[in-house]
């Protein structure tokens, strides 16, 4: 058997459906003020977070839940959920990855991501959020002599409250749509990034986010502040186990460039994406939002989304400040019954802003999949361009591709060029690739990882490798 | 406004002849439309014009009701000179003249339709609004195997009588079995602030041609909004011509079914819009069976504080394998208070298809005007050029010889 054929076998079992047997703390099921304030008080939280959290939960009393998307599901009793749950074992919290609970350092290694290893081997400083606290960080040190803080989103509010408060809210304001707004209620916890002026982050930033407990909500708050002329990369990795019941997945991630800085921000995502009957899987309904806020900065989002029961979600970039460059690179691929809503939102409000959007959907079974994304240029941002080119593929006629998207121009001197095509693997390049002596899914394999080359090249190479496999397992048993 | 509604559709009843039956009719649409009122931009479709907005914004006082018993006088300055054709002649809300003189009387049968539903489902209270205000409906039929000798121009007309008033004009036709029909709109209104709403459905059988020109040259200050809906037989042809120029507000819908095999639909649409305008085409094509090609262009040049809107769907069913679906909007903008929106639109659930769509938006090339200029043309003129070719594009796909040289005077390009 070779490693392809594995990878095959280790998918049809779902790889990640196991779930650890460690006695949670959870707070009382429901959503009201007393949760906010217990979920607020257990964090130990400064009374300024708490009114945060108030403030959006006033807010999210009169917002109605969207439905204008594509994938409808089907009502969710936020009053059925647990809005909090840690691994009890985490009350007193390690210093060290020895002091660890066993079992947590297990689950890690079914996941593949075996700490020590890892930050030995790789260099890759992990936060690895346990369902809902961080439960360790590593590389610490190396961050520090950098003046890097990378710390979990607790740790910043009780070591870096100033930083925390005057970022927090600036992006997604606690006043935005239904989920961001519930999020901002009930975060628990997430990653905070500090790039302090002038520093290159010497290391790829790395979070594995992983849903555990049953019936919990998971509300991921991320914060990441590049300051003047520095960089950061940031990846976010994630997989959930085998659950039944459909999950809610509702984070929150905010970036903030200022002059002259960069934040790349990459995203694999192959949480559990329901049985090939359609039943269980995760919702993910995050809300990623990027501030370009100094002069030539940057930010790229590069997402390679292959799982959840619903993906929606559009990571999306406001270019404040005069020369900044908004980027999205997107493969989004969708199979069985999995439906996915994504794109992105380039919003030009400086001068001389550019954006380019790269989007391929692969959809396959009896997936549907849309692309929706807005470009706007304002009448201020002149001299602006956007290049926008999105293609589908399609596998198979029970499976549905769309492309939607908005172009708002209001400035005459910015040029807008979109482009869009729908097609399937055509059956030269098949028989080409079979007559060379490829079987039918590896020659479906090369093709689609060609078509979505130009995206996968943008993700770390420690990415590139793992996205090319996962792609090339997700569309198992589509062809034939 | 629901008060209003109500007591001028009674003074219509009043003063028109519709039998007790019709009026039962026409009273449902009335009831729908009470329920939904004007689209406003929580509708997808009305996101970008928001014509609950602007009817308020322009017209504050419309009534809504038009005395259908009353005749005009049909003023022969607006017929067009240079093409004989057919006339359907619409003044002030009342179809004054239907003229066929030119043709085989025996090909071409006209009936009343009033009573007529619609037969297709739609989501647009402004259908409503038109069948329910709308005088009596005919339907015009063009029979099998006959090819109209000359165009048909329906002529919509408003004079200095009529005010603030919402103006509706239904028709159907039917197009038998290897038939075809040229149809022109020719709108030639004078400036006043009414609110014409026109509904128009076509049903093509197998063979059958259809081309349609819309034709909004004049500036005026109406608001217009134009519904097409067009079913299409195997291997039939609709060809849509759209130069939306005259009016304040202008939205252009065309709705197309593609129920036929190897039936194709091609939408071509101009925009040229000055100051204060706004107008939106919108079209949506359903591939709903193998073979069918579709293929839509549209071009606009937006000057000061003009707005130019453009949304296009493709709908590929599961069953439409071998759809060829095509979309490409262009847009210059000349002044920085113009404004460019697009939503080109895919919806697609078969995987042997072609579709594909495009989208560009800038200002004029300063590198070509710059070449014109150093070849001895003064900077006006080189912006004209630049923008007469921009826009010929579209005209040259015009398949009629004869209404091509007419559109191109109508519009003043000169090759």
């Amino acid at each position: 058997m070779d490693t392809r054929e594995k990878d095959i076998e280790k998918l049809k079992d779902y790889k990640y459906g196991f779930t650890t047997d460690i006695e949670n703390i959870k707070a009382p099921k429901g959503l009201n003020e007393d949760v906010i304030k217990f979920i607020s008080n257990i964090k130990k939280e400064p009374q300024w977070m708490l009114d945060f959290r108030l403030k959006a939960y006033e807010r999210l009393k009169i917002l109605k839940e969207p439905n204008w998307q594509k994938p409808k599901y089907p009502k969710i009793d936020y009053q059925d959920l647990y809005y909090y749950s840690a691994p009890k074992s985490m009350k007193d919290k390690p210093k060290s990855l020895d002091e660890l609970d066993p079992k947590l350092l297990e689950t890690y290694k079914k996941l593949g991501i075996p700490l020590q290893e890892q930050a030995r081997l790789n260099g890759i400083a992990v936060d690895a959020v346990f369902d809902s606290v961080s439960v360790a960080t590593t590389f610490k040190g190396e961050l520090t002599k950098h003046g890097i803080i990378f710390c979990s989103m607790s740790e910043a509010i009780q070591k870096h409250p100033d930083l925390v408060k005057k970022y927090l809210g600036t992006v997604i304001p606690v006043t935005d749509h239904f989920f961001a707004t519930l999020n901002s209620a009930v975060f628990t916890d997430g990653s905070f990034v500090y790039i302090p002026e002038g520093v290159k982050c010497p290391m790829e930033l790395s979070t594995y986010f992983r849903i555990n407990a049953s019936e919990t909500g998971q509300f991921e708050r991320t914060l990441i502040i590049a300051d003047k002329g520095s960089y950061v990369s940031y990846l976010e990795g994630c997989t959930a186990p085998m659950r039944d019941e459909n999950q809610l997945h509702a984070a929150n991630v905010e970036l903030i460039a200022l002059d002259d800085a960069e934040i790349k921000y990459s995203t694999v995502q192959n949480w559990y994406p329901g049985d090939e009957n359609g039943k269980g899987g995760i919702y993910n309904f995050v809300t990623k939002r990027g501030l370009c806020k100094g002069k030539n900065s940057k930010i790229a989002w590069t997402q390679v989304e292959t799982g959840s029961a619903i993906t929606w979600k559009y990571p999306s970039c406001i270019l404040k400040g005069d020369n900044s460059i908004g980027e999205f690179y997107s493969i989004a691929i969708t199979n069985n019954h999995q439906k996915a809503d994504t794109g992105t939102k380039m919003i030009h409000l400086g001068k001389n802003t550019k954006s380019k959007i790269i989007s391929k959907g692969i959809s396959a079974g009896f997936s549907d999949m849309t692309y929706r994304g807005l470009v706007d240029i304002n009448s201020k941002a002149k001299n602006s361009s956007n290049y926008t080119q999105c293609d589908s593929l399609l596998m198979g006629n029970k499976c549905g591709a769309h492309t939607v998207p908005y172009i708002k121009n209001k400035n005459f001197d910015s040029n807008i060029a979109h482009e869009a095509t729908t097609s399937k693997i055509s059956e030269e390049q098949l028989h080409y690739c079979q007559q060379r002596g490829l079987n039918p899914e590896e020659a479906v394999g090369l093709i689609v990882n060609g078509f979505c080359k130009e995206v996968l090249q943008q993700l770390p190479m420690e990415f590139a490798v793992e996205a090319q496999k996962l792609v090339g397992i997700s569309l198992e048993g589509s062809v034939g | 406004m629901s008060e209003q509604l109500q007591s001028d559709f009674d003074k219509l009843v009043k003063t028109s002849k519709f039998s007790n039956e019709e009026i039962e009719f026409k009273k449902n649409f009335l009831k729908n439309f009470i329920k939904n009122g004007f689209p406003n931009r929580k509708q997808e479709d009305w996101k970008f014009l928001d014509i609950s907005q602007i009817i308020k914004k322009n017209i504050s006082d419309l009534s809504f009701f038009n005395d259908y018993s009353q005749s005009n006088k049909i003023d022969p300055s607006i017929l067009v000179d240079g093409l004989e054709h057919n006339k359907i002649i619409f003044i002030n809300g009342k179809i004054e003249k239907i003229d066929f003189n030119l043709e085989d009387q025996n090909k071409i049968q006209i009936i009343d339709e009033t009573k007529k539903d619609i037969l297709f489902d739609y989501e647009n209270s402004l259908i409503d609004l038109n069948s329910a205000f709308s005088d009596k409906i005919f339907k015009i039929i063009v029979k099998k195997d006959y090819s109209l000798k000359k165009p048909l121009i329906i002529y919509h007309s408003t004079d200095d009588k009529i005010k603030s008033t919402n103006i509706n004009l239904r028709l159907n036709f039917e197009l038998g079995e290897n038939s075809c029909l040229k149809l022109i709109d020719y709108f030639t209104n004078t400036t006043a602030k009414n609110f014409i709403n026109i509904f128009y459905n076509f049903n093509l059988e197998k063979d059958s041609i259809l081309k349609n020109y819309k034709v909004d040259k004049f500036r005026n200050n109406n608001l217009k909004y134009s519904f097409n809906n067009i079913e299409q037989g195997n291997n039939s042809v609709s060809e849509t011509f759209i130069l939306s120029a005259g009016s304040d507000y202008f939205k252009n819908e065309i709705n197309c079914n593609l129920n036929g095999e190897y039936s194709s639909a091609f939408v071509n649409g101009i925009f040229s819009l000055k100051e204060n305008q706004q107008h939106e085409i919108r079209t949506t094509i359903n591939h709903l069976v193998e073979n069918t090609k579709s293929y839509q262009l549209i071009k606009s040049v937006l000057g000061k504080n003009s707005k130019s809107a453009y949304q296009g769907r493709i709908f590929v069913n599961s069953k439409a394998q071998k759809t060829d679906g095509y979309q490409l909007s262009k847009a210059i903008l000349l002044d920085e208070t113009s404004e460019f929106n697009a939503k080109p639109e895919l919806e697609i659930y078969a995987d042997d298809v072609k579709c594909s769509h495009g989208s560009a938006s800038g200002s004029l090339d300063e590198n070509s005007i710059f070449y014109l200029m150093s070849r001895g043309l003064n900077y006006q003129q080189s912006k004209e050029l630049l923008i007469n070719g921009f826009l010929m594009d579209v005209v040259e796909k015009i398949t009629d010889v004869e209404i091509k040289n007419l559109i191109k005077n109508i519009i003043g390009l000169k090759e």
